[in-house]
């Protein structure tokens, strides 16, 4: 970006329109730029109507009906799928619970660790450069199924997790394969990508005035002091931020959860997360109606979730000088 | 950063505190490192288990392998009974640089248009396209597959590219559109003055100077393609058009025989290229995040 400005300077020195030129521009001008602007925007508005806008109201339509993917046949059946998932289908509960633990879990414990690690990584000192961008690694290869499958051996019987447990006496399980545990493996494997977040917050902090942690001081602030009434306030607009993007994220999780429950959400339905049971109602079973169902509801789920957010967000995020956003 | 700057204001040091402080240092330095250990731990024991024979992967713990060998890389990528590792790395590759051109050509278009042209309904579009930003995309999956399974595109990459081309990344033209508007105006203006058109505008001047997003744009499009593994387990079926992740979860299916030596070779080499481009581009990588925050 530096260099952008470099290239402007000059230019924008020679030329100095100081009335915006639109302003008299005539109405041709005018219309050709609106003209123009559709053009640019043909390829957008027909992703956005065909791939999009048309498809969601489609499945809309789906929810209401029994088809089937298979016979590519099915009737109108008004509200039986939502009243099925609500009432009868101990998948779609489960599948709930599952997600929601994960959620709940995982959101927090990465953005602990994203905090934990940009307050040790702020400060520009020899290897910081380096430390940050191999913290940040995981985020690039986290996502992969190779590193579920490396997760899936690492939380075996005699795996290494339970080798160095063992150093502490700790006689560990076959952690993927116990329906109690196998949900935390997912997790851990999500809160060990925490290098996205963790960037956002060390740009957040570099914000902070310093002038707030020297009038901390002379107040006789101690480190959590000052932690706790400069640098939380300053950083809430931040951590309201990643909050609100990572908790939408892990509703989406799938592919830790498809690889390490061996693609069914095993054992006994343990890493069955809402878009995997999702996937083996749809395409598994080719009851795209009843998938359909279940999209809209997670859809109405993730925007009452990021509401909610927004609504309690104000009682807590500060935007206050230094985070002009 | 306040207590950084702390002792050089003040004019003199009390010694204790000038040792707490570098001991303050010295074990900030050791949590660091001793974070990065196992925060890396599973990438390097990866490597090392793809490095050992068959018999070593369970019994030696350690990262380094007693007897390194190649084979596992060989018996992977001649694993699947008829088609090997190197068509899937070929179709991935397909469809990863497939999509990093439709991404790239058209949210840079569809960016220009909403951070530049003034036309009618802009805002509107504009919060749409937000909007979209935060759609959950399995939401879509349903029908796009009807759609795709309408079109005859199933079992090929059309329905993982062309949706791409069509500016669907709703992410990346709000990152580019953020870029162009730190772009001066004046040039935009200066150019008018000239009696550029605004396509002219857009070619001569826009696009060499968001070159630093449509690369930020081209590097995660291709990581996230070449990792996407939900899209490509709903759209491609038979093996010739598996792609790396898809073939990968071959090894999921055999009870207790899975061989872990050529699955954990096939995994390195999955991620290589993703290595490769985070030592390439990590500064670049890292900015892009700041630009406008990213999902991991």
């Amino acid at each position: 970006m530096a260099t952008t400005h470099a290239t402007a300077g000059p230019l924008s020195d020679r030329v100095q329109p100081r009335i915006p030129a639109r302003r008299k521009g005539s109405g041709a001008t005018r219309r050709r730029e609106s003209a123009a602007g559709y053009v640019f925007l043909t390829p957008w508005l027909i992703g956005f109507t065909a791939i999009t806008a048309v498809p969601m109201l489609y499945s809309l339509y789906l929810s209401f009906t029994n088809w089937d993917l298979i016979s590519n046949a099915g009737q109108y059946v008004g509200f039986r799928n939502y009243v099925r998932m609500f009432t009868i289908d101990p998948s779609f509960r489960r599948s709930v619970k599952i997600t929601v633990e994960y959620a709940l879990v995982a959101t927090p414990l990465k953005l602990a660790l994203a905090l934990g690690v940009a307050l040790l990584l702020v400060r520009a000192r020899r290897g910081t450069g380096t430390a940050r961008a191999l913290f940040y690694l995981p985020s690039l290869l986290g996502g992969s199924v190779a590193l579920a499958l490396v997760w899936q051996s690492l939380f075996s019987r005699d795996g290494v997790v339970n080798h160095f447990l063992s150093w502490f006496g700790v006689h560990g399980k076959a952690w993927v394969n116990d329906p109690k545990y196998v949900l935390w493996t997912v997790v851990l494997l999500g809160a060990w990508q925490f290098g996205a977040p963790m960037v956002i917050f060390i740009a957040g902090l570099k914000q902070i005035p310093p002038e707030l942690y020297e009038a901390a001081s002379v107040d006789g602030a101690g480190a959590v002091r000052k932690f706790r009434s400069v640098t939380l306030p300053g950083l809430s607009p931040v951590i309201f931020f990643n909050l609100v993007l990572e908790t939408i994220h892990s509703f989406q999780i799938f592919t830790s959860a498809y690889v390490i429950g061996g693609g069914q959400g095993g054992p006994v339905d343990a890493t069955k997360v809402y878009t995997l049971n999702l996937y083996l109602e749809g395409f598994g079973q080719s009851h795209i109606g009843y998938a359909s169902a279940l999209a809209w509801v997670f859809l109405v789920a993730v925007g009452l979730v990021t509401v909610l957010f927004f609504g309690t967000g104000r009682f807590w995020v500060h935007y206050g000088d230094g985070s002009d956003r | 950063m306040a207590t950084l700057t702390q002792p050089r204001q003040r004019p003199r040091q009390r010694p204790r505190a000038v040792r707490r402080r570098r001991t303050g240092t010295v074990l900030r330095t050791v949590l660091i490192l001793a974070l990065l250990a196992v925060v890396l731990y599973p990438l390097l024991w990866l490597v090392a288990s793809a490095l050992k024979p068959d018999t070593e992967v369970a019994s030696n713990l350690s990262l380094v392998p007693h007897n390194p060998t190649l084979h596992n890389f060989v018996r992977g990528w001649t694993g699947m009974k008829t088609v090997s590792f190197g068509r899937f790395f070929l179709n991935s590759t397909v469809i990863a640089v497939g999509v990093v051109i439709a991404n790239c050509a058209s949210c840079v278009v569809t960016a220009y248009a909403f951070a530049r042209l003034r036309f009618p309904l802009r805002g509107a579009w504009f919060a749409v396209m937000i909007g979209t930003l935060l759609l959950p995309h399995h939401v879509l999956i349903v029908p796009q597959f009807v759609l795709f399974k309408f079109l005859g595109w199933i079992d090929t990459p059309l329905p993982l590219i062309v949706p791409k081309a069509l500016a669907t990344e709703a992410f990346f033209i709000f990152l580019m559109v953020q870029f162009m508007r730190s772009i001066p105006r004046e040039l935009d203006q200066a150019a008018k003055v000239d009696g550029c058109s605004p396509f002219g505008i857009f070619w001569y001047v826009v696009m060499p100077l968001a070159r630093p997003a449509v690369v930020t744009t081209a590097i995660f499009s291709f990581i996230w393609t070449w990792n996407d593994f939900f899209s490509q387990l709903i759209y491609l079926n038979s093996p010739d058009h598996y792609t790396v992740p898809i073939g990968l979860r071959l090894f999921l299916g055999g009870e207790g025989q899975t061989e872990l030596g050529p699955m954990f070779a096939m995994s390195v080499l999955s991620l290589l290229p993703v290595f490769l481009f985070f030592l390439a581009f990590q500064r670049l990588l890292v900015e892009g995040i700041n630009t406008a925050g990213i999902k991991g």
